[in-house]
């Protein structure tokens, strides 16, 4: 049944190359996508794997890496902070099922990030356990690079949230 | 009156719709109500979390009185998903979470229902009755009694 669902997305993607010419375009619009879906699968989330709350960007970038990716897509990505501040994370996929037909990018799609539906799905998710973040992907398989790599850059300081939260 | 608003008596005068099933539970809140209810109740768990002398306090979880228990559940997203139960009703807790679940398989996956509006999926409230009567069935002690 996973099959079913990187065959959907292959098409989504393929649909949006044809629908828009820049690289760009399609890229924003995977993201939206993704953010839409992120908004709402929090939750789903929260309610299965009853986790308790993260108590620091570590925690939360474990959390995505080893429960989330796991539950979503079968597989476990590994997490690495890259900044001192303790703010950036990088996950790194070792298998993405979400590329497994694909060998690689077209030539005229260079710039094109294939899996950038996932980092919306992220970045929406985050927001609404009141985390801002920005995420998107350092290093792509697809385009040449050795793996594939997603950086989460978390914007709010984690102190501000228990004032904003009732 | 029943839910259609045919008389009652009536709908009991008439074989065809036996066996009946009657239960007698507190009177429902109107729509009204229930917003009056849910708006209050979350300004009081907003200075309920301040004053709390806990640190990181997760709210009032419980509000008991004479005739009713009120249960409250909020998720790390925010929501808060209410129960008022009659205050010998064991189980809440594990159907404040069995609504989360039904509310994020139901509502929020289907693609038609936007975030924050009144839920009106037939599946959420199919579901949602199902999980209450086994709560109810369950009585006093918890499921398996």
């Amino acid at each position: 049944s996973r099959e079913l669902f990187v065959l959907t997305y292959g098409a989504l993607v393929a649909q949006l190359c044809k629908d828009y010419e820049k690289d760009e375009d399609v890229n924003i619009c995977l993201d939206r996508m993704g953010y839409g879906i992120g908004i709402r699968l929090i939750d789903d989330f929260l309610a299965r794997s009853a986790v308790k709350k993260c108590r620091s960007y570590s925690e939360t970038a474990d959390m995505i890496a080893q429960v989330a990716f796991k539950m979503y897509l079968g597989v476990t990505a590994s997490v690495s902070c890259s900044n001192a501040a303790g703010n950036e994370f990088s996950l790194i996929l070792d298998k993405n099922p979400l590329v497994d037909f694909v060998e690689e990018l077209p030539a005229e799609r260079a710039s094109l990030c294939y899996c950038n539906l996932l980092c919306g799905v992220i970045r929406g998710a985050l927001e609404m356990v009141h985390l801002a973040a920005e995420v998107t992907f350092l290093q792509d398989r697809l385009k040449g690079d050795a793996v594939t790599e997603i950086g989460i850059t978390f914007s709010r300081k984690a102190e501000d949230r228990k004032h904003k939260r009732n | 009156f029943t839910a259609d608003g045919k008389d009652v008596l009536e709908f009991l005068g008439n074989p065809a719709n036996y066996p009946v099933s009657i239960r007698f539970g507190r009177h429902r809140l109107s729509s009204n109500e229930k917003l009056m209810l849910a708006s209050m109740f979350h300004s009081l768990f907003a200075i309920g979390s301040q004053l709390s002398p806990e640190v990181g306090s997760s709210g009032i979880e419980m509000l008991e009185t004479d005739t009713f228990k009120l249960h409250c559940f909020q998720t790390l997203t925010g929501i808060k998903f209410v129960v008022l139960a009659d205050p010998r009703q064991a189980g809440i807790d594990s159907l404040l979470r069995k609504i989360y679940e039904i509310y994020s398989d139901f509502a929020l996956k289907n693609p038609f229902y936007s975030l924050e509006m009144p839920i009106r999926c037939e599946l959420f409230d199919q579901n949602l009755k199902l999980a209450l009567e086994v709560a109810e069935k369950a009585g006093p002690f918890g499921p398996g009694s």
